[in-house]
């Protein structure tokens, strides 16, 4: 009797170990796996950070050059991409949340939304390379920032849809007995109180957006040159790394770890800001 | 027959109705929540509706502001009279019918925005008014939820700032500042402390004096203190509407009796 009680525990106590052993092994692996690409990525990307990076063009190979364009290129139909998905995501997010909470469109839309957030990027990029690229004869900025756009939808639906669901249903009512119209109250309380949520959703899906490199190359293309003409190919951070990164020219591949840099360390900013603005929220 | 008797004793006491609840059902989806209630609210006085969990009490006082219209597969059929008009059917938009039977609920529900808004959001809606009128419509309110003096001095902090009980009273100011005909509250003071509780109290005995008021509540010492009117309802069915003296001393049902003196619900 004594002998099985304490052996029992004993067992029991190794497959413990075992179990966290795995656990924090493997938590530790994916940690490390993290820390050499950040490491790699700041040791490599870090040697080719100047001023001319920030001042001058993508180069031939062989010459000095900076990736100002693509810098450009990346903010600008980052930018667009997000004025143009935002507006109708948060409206269709409003939808599902308050109008359409019973309906049977809502489950529709829920689900294609759903469906839309897990799609392939590449899918997305050859969508508008259908839509845009093939009927207007040339790629452009403005088909990269519409692909980009269609990339923020199903983020920023789901977002708002959950942020709104969050405001108790009490704070509705409450609103609609003083005689409260409902467009009113969704507008000046409903968003009020989901409106850190919604940002947070919305910068996370410029932090998403910011590093697409497959929908941009069907529609933006690349542009070597100086460029701000919308209707013409625009360059982009993300495809100027996709490019140089594999060409056999050492200056364009250090470029391109540089250019990695500066996408991972924007998205990191945002995610962070993102969070303290949640974590703000929770207090 | 006994609900005619009450009738009779409050007409001869001079009293008008201002709500006739007349033949009323009620269903959520298939389910009959309410059974051919009969029940008339009288022009400034406090009607309590007593009874156990799931009687249809809150049932009842959310068809007489519509909101039950906020959700779907909720129905109501018969009469709502206010001032002789069916409110059940008439033109009038369920929002402009709010704005005149204002509803205080279990939960302190202050909106999101500074105290100040909060009172002045709702006047906004209906009224247009100069900044100084504003200021004395929204004082005026906190006046007389007995709030102002604790908040005159940050009128322009968060409402979701102040205690529990300091919310409850701001969303009567809230309620008040409107100028509805009807108030309904819906257990005001379930989630708050005895003192609170019995500030809240006092203020509906104020309130009554310009107000119809109908309350929900478990509280059968709330009950006996602060109205004038009781109904006591049972699964769907209104059992006893009586004055609050009569219904608590000499109820004339057996079910009323058990249950005023606690031996069930």
């Amino acid at each position: 009797m004594a002998n099985t009680t304490s052996a029992l525990p004993t067992r029991r106590r190794a497959r413990s170990k075992l179990m966290m052993t795995l656990a924090v092994g493997s938590a530790g692996l994916g940690l490390l796996m993290l820390a050499i690409i950040l490491g790699t990525l700041l040791f490599k990307g870090i040697s080719g950070l100047n001023l001319a990076v920030f001042t001058e063009m993508t180069p031939p190979p062989g010459e000095e050059g900076g990736l100002l364009n693509a810098i450009f290129g990346s903010i600008v139909m980052t930018l667009i991409g997000i004025v143009i998905g935002t507006p109708i995501s948060i409206l269709a997010g409003t939808y599902l949340a308050e109008y359409g909470r019973y309906r049977r469109l809502a489950h529709i839309v829920r689900f294609i939304n759903d469906i839309l957030l897990s799609a392939p990027s590449i899918v997305v990029g050859l969508f508008v390379y259908e839509i845009l690229v093939t009927t207007l004869g040339h790629f452009s900025g403005i088909a990269g920032a519409m692909a980009l756009a269609i990339l923020v939808i199903p983020i920023v639906v789901r977002t708002t849809e959950d942020m709104l669901r969050l405001v108790p249903d009490t704070l509705r009512e409450a609103a609609a007995s003083v005689g409260m119209p409902r467009w009113r109250m969704i507008v000046s309380i409903a968003y009020r109180a989901a409106l850190t949520g919604i940002t947070t959703g919305v910068l996370l899906a410029v932090a998403r957006i910011s590093g697409e490199t497959a929908p941009l190359l069907f529609t933006a293309l690349n542009n070597q040159f100086w460029s701000t003409n919308l209707n013409a190919p625009l360059a982009s951070l993300p495809v100027v790394i996709f490019q140089f990164a594999l060409s056999p020219y050492e200056d364009w591949q250090q470029l391109a770890w540089t250019g990695a840099l500066l996408i991972t360390l924007s998205v990191l900013t945002l995610s962070v800001f993102a969070r303290m603005l949640t974590a703000k929220k929770a207090k | 027959m006994n609900a005619q008797t009450n009738v009779d004793t409050a007409r001869n006491a001079g009293m008008k109705e201002k709500v006739s609840i007349r033949n009323l059902n009620f269903y959520y989806d298939q389910s009959k929540a309410l059974k051919n209630i009969n029940l008339p609210l009288y022009d400034r006085a406090v009607t309590a509706f007593i009874g156990p969990s799931g009687c249809g009490k809150s049932t009842l006082l959310r068809i007489l502001n519509r909101i039950y219209e906020l959700y779907p597969k909720q129905r109501a059929e018969g009469e709502v009279l206010m001032d002789g008009e069916n409110i059940l059917t008439s033109k009038e938009s369920a929002d402009s019918l709010r704005s005149k039977v204002g509803m205080v609920f279990q939960k302190p529900t202050p909106f999101p925005m500074s105290i100040y808004e909060n009172i002045a959001f709702g006047i906004r809606l209906y009224e247009k008014l100069s900044k100084a009128e504003m200021d004395e419509r929204v004082e005026s309110a906190l006046r007389r939820a007995a709030l102002w003096d604790e908040v005159k001095d940050k009128l322009h902090t968060s409402g979701q700032g102040l205690s529990g009980g300091q919310q409850q009273r701001l969303c009567i100011a809230r309620t008040v500042a409107v100028r509805p005909e009807v108030i309904l509250f819906d257990e005001p003071c379930s989630a708050l402390d005895p003192i609170s509780t019995a500030k809240i109290e006092e203020l509906i005995d104020e309130l009554k004096v310009d107000y119809t008021i109908a309350i929900v509540t478990h509280n059968m010492q709330q009950a006996a203190r602060c109205t004038n009117f009781a109904a006591f309802m049972y699964l769907g069915e209104l059992i006893e509407f009586d004055t609050t003296e009569k219904l608590f001393t000499s109820p004339s049902m057996p079910k009323t009796q058990e249950y005023i003196t606690g031996r069930f619900g």
